[in-house]
């Protein structure tokens, strides 16, 4: 890498870390763009702001739930809590794309527009292309940068189903959202199939007796120890259009931000996040096979979480391996 | 020979100023118009004075700005109010403008209570359609409950709500849609007011019997005539047997129209007025579902508003059918066509199924916030549009025989349109100003304490707002006051449906190869944001090109209307866009652009390339271009195919790539 590349990066990511926003939309374009002079940028980038993502004085919350369960308002209403208690906030929020043509229309920002006046909010949408259940690919690297910038990182998932959960391995913080008056829920949570967050939400309180009806079923169906350990999950009602119940939603979310730096466990927890994001992203190019060739998939997540290494660095010398043994494999095959 | 009395004949009109406004109805009421229809301004209809940052450019431009008594002293200066028949399109603040109407009428030394006319006062559909709601459903509602109780007690001729099947039309809504929805909306409201307990039961039949509607006719002029057959009848029912009303008087369907301005073209502008007078069939022909108010645009709907000359044409259009034909020397002609039932029955079928639909999302309040019916008829209007792209749907002029010779009409100085006067809106601001110089402040402070205190008490708020009017309150503070107590509300912008075209037409594809290339080549997603500066409520063009966008695979920012140049600057940074495209119908393009090039300056963004939809005329689209806009489109550019594949070349210019194939 030539020099001046990496001074731009090192520019950059100073700009991002003082919060202007021009450098944050300009690091997150980078970040989104495959092609591979861009790429170059954007692992400069991430290697100065590697330090920054176990920053964990910042916040990063996955918030995710059935589609029109309420998400996106329950942000907005979160929003306004934090700005409130004088916190910035950067949000990306995932929107399904479209399988016929690709597009997308992001309008999870709808629900979260503030008056155009706020330097301390800013929301980047995302379509949700590829494998990653609920998310994107590109959602991993875009929270080290925002980390840099921001006091609180929120990510809001696709309206998805019970089995995409990758969204509970990039972020300190889960809350799930749950509709009430729908049992499902409530039965996946019991069969195991929903992954446990560290908080559960019923929103749309203000429908009453049924909301309280699933307010005690959650309740009663979870194992209230959160099986990362030490954390009793706290199941919540919120009504996020009349902004009720959200600065004690707030104030859970910050205790378990707390819980998790008393117990030392956020640094360790972050590379898990990259070593996941690495992992996945192989196992999409390449596939068990990769995987296997890396050593398996726990060896290998191991491995991934012993270093601390920049994030493309890692991820482009796997790849590496796994690209060589593919060309090892074809010449023996001729031979 | 018996002749029927004609339906009443009105011009829908109002700008510059109260001043200017009221020499325009004096004319109008001396050349045989009966009736006036006021025209607001979208800072009055939003609740803003004229000197309110928001109203900027709007001022007098697509109506008559109204900001207190004064004003609206002026607007009906020389005009006995109690001999008048007046309608006005108001909707978020009629309880106020009526208020200002009632302390008008008193300083005129007339009795309020002898007052006649209409206020539209149907705010459901400026969620869905319109776009001048401030509050939220609920409390909105309140509203429109408060203002029909108090006038029902106190101002027995007034029509206080008008329900809109129109606008939802004009939305793209099919004739069932129109007859479900607006149906569903009266049921909505009178069981409000019914709710609210200010109406006795044993008058709550004369409430039933005030409620009126405006209704659109479009070109299928049969099956429309069908469709205000079968509003009659449902009505009828409704009254009947959700509300117990006995007389059948109480039970009419009571109807004024405008006749459809979606499908008048800009493209030779002249076959308009076939369409207007055949639309004008449609409501008249059937003596028993007859108009009993209609309003017509003017040829030149698509070009910008319409100049005296315009409406005048407009008029005697109506006055043609009903003075010199014999439509109204006979009976109902199609009673009895075995033809005419079917298809009545076909509609009542199909607007049933749908009203149910409504009822099982909840009913028509909480389908505006869960975005149920604005869905469907984003959903109406986008199979419309990719009719006429594919021909399926033929409009003269348009996609057959566009070929013209040239046209005299368009032609002149002023190219066919009215020209706001430039210096109305610096006026009126001065006027504004000198005029809160020189009321009692105690009287205003005390006037605005009574109002927050209704709004927060659930008191009605007519009172309250008729003691704002005589106070010298501006139509700013009135509406400040209920912001605060109500809060402001954004409404679901109903292009995010599931499943688009799967269609595998030849144009699109080749749209979707050349975004997913120059995709390719800029290393990510083309993003487009489509924004919706000022007050501007047109939201078609805009839905349209989002729908249409994310069908061609670009990923898509739409945030909906009313949005201020900084939010749109600033969300075109967040979000990364390749590039802007402003839609912009009120008339306020230039100013708009002007501040949004300015935004995107101070926060770094000037480089990326903007483009502009809507209503622009051609002078002011040479302008834009000068100015460095990369494309200006209008509603001559139906074929959006077309749109998509320009932005696409200008990315890729802006960008530096080669020319595609
Ligand atoms: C439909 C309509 C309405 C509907 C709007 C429904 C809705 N939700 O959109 C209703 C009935 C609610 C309405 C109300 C009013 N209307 Co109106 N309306 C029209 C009408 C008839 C058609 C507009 C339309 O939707 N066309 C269909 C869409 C698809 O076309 P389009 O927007 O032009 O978009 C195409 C192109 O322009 C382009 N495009 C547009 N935007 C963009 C954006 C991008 C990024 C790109 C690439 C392309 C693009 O692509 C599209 C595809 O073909 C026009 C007249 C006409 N025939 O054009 C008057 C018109 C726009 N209305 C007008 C007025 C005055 C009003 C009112 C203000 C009246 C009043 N005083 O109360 C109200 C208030 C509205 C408000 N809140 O702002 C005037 C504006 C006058 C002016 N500019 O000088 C017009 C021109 C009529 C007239 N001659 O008086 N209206
Ligand atoms: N009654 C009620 N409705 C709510 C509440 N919160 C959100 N809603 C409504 O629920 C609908 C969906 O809200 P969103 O915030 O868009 O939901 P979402 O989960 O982000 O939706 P997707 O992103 O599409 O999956 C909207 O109509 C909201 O107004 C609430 O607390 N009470
Ligand atoms: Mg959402």
């Amino acid at each position: 890498m030539s020099t001046s590349a990496a001074t731009q990066a090192s520019d950059l990511a100073a700009a991002i870390a003082k919060g202007e926003r021009a450098a944050l939309a300009e690091a997150l374009n980078l970040l989104d763009d495959r092609r591979t002079a861009a790429r170059q940028q954007s692992a400069a980038l991430l290697a100065h702001l590697q330090s920054e993502y176990s920053n964990t004085c910042s916040h990063l919350i996955g918030i995710t739930g059935p589609p029109g369960v309420g998400k996106s308002t329950l942000g907005a209403a979160l929003i306004a809590v934090w700005r409130q208690r004088g916190l910035r906030v950067g949000i990306l929020a995932v929107d399904p794309s479209s399988p016929f043509s690709g597009g997308a229309l992001l309008g999870d920002r709808v629900r979260m527009q503030t008056n155009g006046e706020d330097d301390g909010v800013f929301v980047r949408s995302l379509s949700s292309r590829g494998q990653f259940g609920g998310l994107s690919a590109e959602v991993w690297p875009m929270c080290i940068v925002m980390l840099a910038g921001f006091d609180i990182v929120l990510i809001e998932t696709v309206g998805v189903g019970q089995r995409e959960v990758d969204v509970s391995r990039l972020c300190d913080t889960t809350c799930y959202v749950a509709q009430p008056g729908s049992g499902d829920s409530v039965q996946f949570l019991k069969a195991g199939i929903l992954e446990v967050p560290h908080v559960l939400v019923v929103n749309k309180k203000d429908m009453g007796a049924v909301a309280q009806r699933t307010l005690s079923e959650l309740g009663n169906a979870l194992n209230s120890e959160h099986p990362d350990g030490q954390w009793q999950v706290p199941v919540l009602a919120t009504s996020a259009m009349n902004g009720n119940g959200i600065e004690a939603l707030a104030d859970v979310m910050a205790h378990h931000h707390q819980s998790l730096q008393e117990r030392k466990q956020l640094a360790r927890r972050r590379r898990s996040y990259q070593a996941y994001w690495i992992h996945k992203r192989l196992e999409e190019e390449f596939g068990g096979f990769g995987i296997d060739k890396l050593g398996g998939e726990k060896a290998l997540l191991e491995q991934l979480q012993s270093q601390n290494m920049d994030l493309f660095k890692q991820y482009d010398s796997l790849r590496q391996q796994c690209c060589n043994g593919e060309i090892d494999k074809h010449e023996s095959d001729n031979d | 020979m018996q002749r029927d009395r004609p339906w009443l004949m009105r011009t829908y009109s109002g700008h510059s100023s109260a001043k200017a406004s009221n020499e325009l109805y004096r004319t109008n009421l001396s050349r045989g118009q009966t009736g006036l229809s006021v025209a607001f301004d979208l800072p009055t209809q939003t609740g803003y004075d004229s000197d309110h940052p928001l109203a900027r450019g709007e001022v007098g431009k697509v109506g008559v700005p109204i900001s207190h008594i004064g004003d609206m002293e002026a607007l009906f200066d020389q005009i006995p109010l109690g001999e008048m028949n007046t309608s006005m399109t108001i909707n978020a603040t009629a309880p106020w403008l009526l208020a200002l109407y009632v302390a008008v009428a008193e300083r005129q030394g007339v009795d309020p209570g002898q007052l006649q006319g209409t206020t539209q006062n149907d705010v459901l559909k400026e969620y869905l359609s319109r776009g001048t709601y401030i509050f939220p459903p609920e409390p909105s509602v309140r509203l429109t409950t408060d203002l029909i109780a108090y006038t029902v007690k106190n101002i027995p001729q007034w029509n206080p709500t008008n329900i809109c099947s129109y606008h939802l039309q004009e939305a793209g809504a099919t004739p069932t849609q129109e007859l479900a929805y607006a149906l569903s909306t009266a049921t909505a409201i009178l069981d409000a007011v019914q709710a609210s307990g200010q109406i006795p039961a044993d008058r709550f039949q004369q409430v039933v019997g005030r409620i009126s509607f405006f209704v659109n006719a479009g070109i299928r002029f049969v099956e429309e005539t069908c469709k205000l057959r079968a509003f009659s009848r449902m009505w009828d029912e409704v009254a009947r047997n959700r509300y117990g009303v006995e007389d059948p008087k109480q039970r009419r369907f009571r109807y004024g129209v405008q006749v459809n301005s979606l499908g008048l073209t800009e493209s030779q502008p002249e076959n308009n007025v076939q369409r207007i007078v055949l639309e004008m069939l449609a409501v008249t022909l059937s003596k028993n579902a007859r108009a009993r108010a209609i309003q017509l645009p003017a040829w030149n709907e698509a070009l910008g508003l319409p100049r005296p000359w315009d409406q005048q044409w407009a008029l005697r259009m109506q006055q043609v059918l009903a003075l010199e034909t014999d439509l109204l020397e006979y009976g109902d002609l199609l009673d009895g066509s075995p033809v005419v039932e079917a298809k009545v029955l076909e509609l009542i079928a199909g607007a049933q199924q749908e009203m149910e639909n409504v009822a099982a999302h909840g009913g028509m309040v909480a389908c505006i916030d869960n975005g149920y019916v604005k869905r469907e008829l984003v959903q109406s209007h986008t199979r419309r549009m990719r009719n006429i792209e594919s021909g399926d749907l033929k409009i003269v002029g348009v996609n057959c025989y566009q070929e013209t010779a040239t046209s005299p009409l368009t032609g002149g100085e002023e190219s066919g349109i009215m020209k706001v006067d430039e210096l109305a809106e610096r006026e009126q601001i001065a006027a504004l100003q000198a005029f809160r110089a020189t009321r009692q402040q105690g009287a205003v402070d005390d006037a605005l304490e009574l109002l927050r205190a209704a709004a927060n008490d659930g008191s009605n708020i007519m009172p309250s707002s008729i003691q704002c009017a005589r106070a010298g309150v501006t139509t700013g503070e009135w509406s400040e006051v209920l912001r605060g107590v109500f809060g402001e509300y954004r409404a679901p912008t109903g292009v995010d449906f599931v499943a688009s075209d799967r269609s595998e037409s030849k144009a699109l594809e080749q749209v979707r190869e050349r975004v997913r290339t120059t995709s390719d080549e800029l290393g990510r997603p083309l993003r487009l944001l489509i924004g919706k500066p000022g007050l501007d409520g047109h939201s078609n063009g805009a839905e349209q090109i989002a729908v249409k966008g994310r069908d061609s695979g670009f990923e898509i920012v739409y945030e909906g209307i009313r949005l201020t140049p900084s939010q749109i600057a600033r969300a075109a940074q967040e979000e990364g866009v390749h590039l802007i495209g402003l839609s912009v119908l009120s008339g306020s393009h230039l100013e708009l652009v002007e501040d949004i090039r300015n935004e995107l300056e101070a926060i770094g963004c000037k480089d990326i390339p903007l483009v502009i939809g809507g209503i622009i005329p051609q002078d002011d689209a040479r302008q834009l271009l000068d100015r460095g806009l990369k494309a200006v489109f209008t509603p001559k550019d139906v074929d959006m195919n077309i749109i998509m594949n320009t932005m696409v070349t200008i990315i890729r210019q802006v960008n530096g790539l080669e020319p595609l194939a």
